[in-house]
């Protein structure tokens, strides 16, 4: 029997550093048979870093994104280190770490209370010209005044170690290139006090939300899958360091402590000829079965605590929400914020430490061909790849992205989210709303343009086995 | 005896005999916008970026001699478009990718461009392919950035007394080259003690595994930009 499928195309879904789009293929019954997340525009960098000295990457390849380019730029120099043989001195290490905190700590306040909070807030059909931050300043204006200044004080701490709120010059090959001023440390200690209260109010906002409305998210887009994070040797969250560690969908280990460079053992990369970015599997599960979530909702359940009370408190508390593991999108959310207090107390620990602003920032040691960087990123596990030739130009590059390693895991959301609310063969602006509320929930790379205006382009095209468009409907001209 | 005297832009200079224009204008802590002219190194007047009017007529400050009663006009509008113009050929001749340039904050082309307020390319990029030479173990040449200036060729030259650089090529196709049979670095005499490892005022002569080590707001041109350090007011003097 031959199956006829019809398409519709969500087109564009918004920008991804660049462009993507849903296409949600119908059979003859109208049950959505596959959602395909593409991104579709080629970014490149894994080809044009090959030739250039390595000592620029770090600084180039945070390019990739405006969001978060002190993960790349971390990422990178972890390879890196690897390359010159060198470990970082402590002073460097604890510099990075903060770097790392202030990064995470404003992305994570950006997502939550610019991009997803309104969504949260007013209700997933409400309207669209009011659902954005604009809406959110009207209505909530205190709440809307505290997500600016979170975000403002972990550009802040970026500013002071990192040069500049965005694309700075931070982590070099063994190190770093500047302590913390004294005055600028003392400036972040007294204003931590309100960070860390925010980040509770915003952890209680979060936690409020969800369980508000668990019997809905709970089935929101909810696929189960494997979760992999960086773990400390502790069984602590380390989100700058530490060793691999997967758990399948029901929360048993698949493997621990395995360093950076075993990556390419552990995951391989399923390219699909629609789509320019990759699919990573777990190799030991298999491209069926073997995709894994990443980031924030992975993370607090890989882990066996975080190092930090109040955020431990709060992750025990969202652990306890749910029986087993927790693979609901909208559970997103509450683990985001859970990692911004955890952030905010983890910056004041640092704070304390003399080493930011004395000590060594730079080591070497003997010249290695290649090196692997991982980190945790805002969005997940991020992976840097390098080979380098004698002359000290790049060879080869593989970079493994946090939305990349979401990949499939977003996939298998929107299809759910997508057979949950299609109506026949009619495109509705519910489907519409409720595919971007279940794609942002990952936080791509792809929300900031969707939402921060609130006015998502949606176009949607039902395309019949022909290619001819049945009917369409878009959003964003008005 | 009073010494012999220009106006520049209305404001009276003195000078010596045999003193440039530009050489007046900088020791009385007058800027003029330059980028090939070097103190060390006799004037050029390749990049004509420090052309005024003397007496009405265009000059390149930097090669035409200060003279007693001149009147010479350097802040004009008409000046700066031009040298604008100049500084946007130069940027759209070469790869120059400040961003992820190891010597953002210490170049020239780009100090130059942020004095002339110059904030679009202006031009089509010709996005030439111009591969680095990493031969050498301890000295880079990315020629992305080569602004043809000369003055590696004459430090090599007339300092060094090794002519490892030299331009060829003509219009268009001018080009720098290494003086080397097989064309590398590596298999001339260059060493990183040589006066050309250190007069390039962009970013082709780079010592290899130091990028980025001075950081944002530390660098060069953070501490004191051409104009500062020439008008006595960068931040540290």
């Amino acid at each position: 029997m031959t199956e006829t499928l019809r398409r519709i195309a969500i087109d564009p879904l918004s920008r991804v550093e660049g462009h993507g789009k849903v296409t949600l293929l119908l059979d003859d019954a109208g049950h959505v048979h596959e959602a395909r997340l593409h991104i579709v525009e080629f970014r490149g960098f894994e080809a044009f870093i090959v030739g250039r000295p390595y000592w620029e990457v770090p600084v180039v390849v945070q390019r990739l994104c405006g969001i978060c380019p002190v993960s790349h730029n971390l990422c990178a120099a972890k390879a890196l280190d690897a390359v010159v043989g060198a470990v970082p001195p402590p002073s460097a290490v604890k510099l990075r770490r903060l770097m790392h905190a202030g990064q995470l700590l404003q992305s994570h306040a950006l997502h939550f209370f610019h991009l997803a909070s309104p969504d949260l807030l007013f209700g997933f059909d409400s309207d669209v010209s009011k659902r954005n931050l604009i809406g959110l300043v009207e209505k909530h204006p205190e709440l809307a005044k505290k997500g600016v200044l979170l975000r403002k004080f972990g550009q802040q701490v970026l500013e002071a170690v990192y040069g500049k709120r965005i694309h700075g010059t931070g982590a070099i090959p063994g190190g770093v290139n500047r302590h913390l001023a004294i005055d600028a440390r003392d400036a972040f200690l007294k204003q931590l006090p309100d960070i860390k209260a925010w980040s509770l109010d915003a952890v209680a906002l979060a936690r409020e939300l969800t369980l508000k409305n668990v019997e809905r998210h709970k089935g929101f887009g909810t696929v189960p899958s494997a979760l992999l994070s960086l773990v400390a040797a502790d069984g602590s969250l380390d989100l700058y360091d530490g060793g691999l560690r997967a758990k399948d969908a029901d929360g048993r280990v698949l493997f621990d402590g395995l360093d950076a460079s075993s990556y390419r053992h552990l995951i391989k990369e399923e390219v699909r000829p629609w789509s320019y970015m990759k699919f990573p599997y777990l190799a030991a599960m298999g491209p069926e079965s073997g995709w894994y979530k990443v980031g924030p909702l992975a993370r607090l359940q890989v882990c066996d605590r975080l190092s930090t009370p109040l955020a431990e408190a709060a992750r025990r508390d969202f652990l306890a929400s749910t029986t087993g593991i927790n693979h609901a999108p909208l559970a997103f959310h509450w683990a985001r914020m859970v990692e911004l207090l955890h952030c905010a107390e983890d910056i004041e620990h640092l704070l304390h430490d003399e080493a930011l602003v004395m000590g060594e920032l730079v080591s070497t040691g003997e010249r290695q061909r290649e090196g692997v960087g991982i980190i945790e990123a805002p969005r997940g596990t991020l992976i840097h790849h390098y080979e380098v030739g004698e002359d000290d130009l790049i060879t080869r590059c593989n970079l493994i992205v946090s939305t990349t390693n979401n990949n499939q895991a977003m996939n298998e959301a929107i299809r759910s989210v997508a057979r949950q609310y299609i109506e026949g063969h009619r495109i509705t602006e519910g489907l519409l709303n409720h595919v971007e509320v279940a794609v942002r929930a990952f936080d791509p790379c792809l929300s900031c343009a969707t939402h921060a205006m609130g006015k998502m382009p949606l176009e949607v095209s039902l395309v019949d086995a022909r290619g001819e468009v049945v009917s369409s409907l878009r959003r964003g001209d008005a | 005896m009073t010494r012999p005297t220009f106006t520049l832009d209305g404001v009276a200079i003195s000078f010596d005999e045999g003193q440039t224009i530009i050489e007046a204008a900088r020791k009385a802590g007058v800027f003029i916008p330059f980028l090939c002219a070097h103190p060390e190194f006799p004037a050029h007047g390749s990049c004509r970026v420090c052309t005024v009017l003397v007496n009405g007529r265009a000059m390149a400050s930097c090669t035409t001699k200060a003279a007693d009663g001149q009147v010479v006009e350097s802040n004009t509008a008409a000046l700066t478009r031009d040298r604008q113009a100049l500084v946007q050929m130069l940027f759209v001749e070469g790869n120059h990718f400040c961003p992820g340039c190891e010597k953002s904050g210490a170049c020239t082309l780009q100090s130059l461009g942020k004095d002339l307020a110059v904030t679009s390319a202006g031009f089509a990029h010709e996005s030439p392919t111009r591969p680095v030479d990493a031969s050498h173990p301890d000295i880079l040449l990315d020629f992305n950035r080569c602004i043809l200036c000369e003055l590696c060729v004459r430090a090599s030259s007339d300092v060094d007394k090794k002519d490892v650089f030299a331009l060829s090529g003509r219009g268009l196709d001018k080009h720098l080259i290494v003086n080397a049979e097989s064309g590398r670095l590596a298999d001339t005499g260059m060493a990183t003690t040589d006066k050309a490892m250190s007069v390039c005022p962009v970013g082709v002569i780079l010592w290899k595994r130091r990028g980025f080590a001075d950081p944002i707001g530390k660098r060069p041109h953070d501490v004191e930009s051409p104009r500062q350090r020439v008008e006595g007011k960068g931040k540290t003097s």
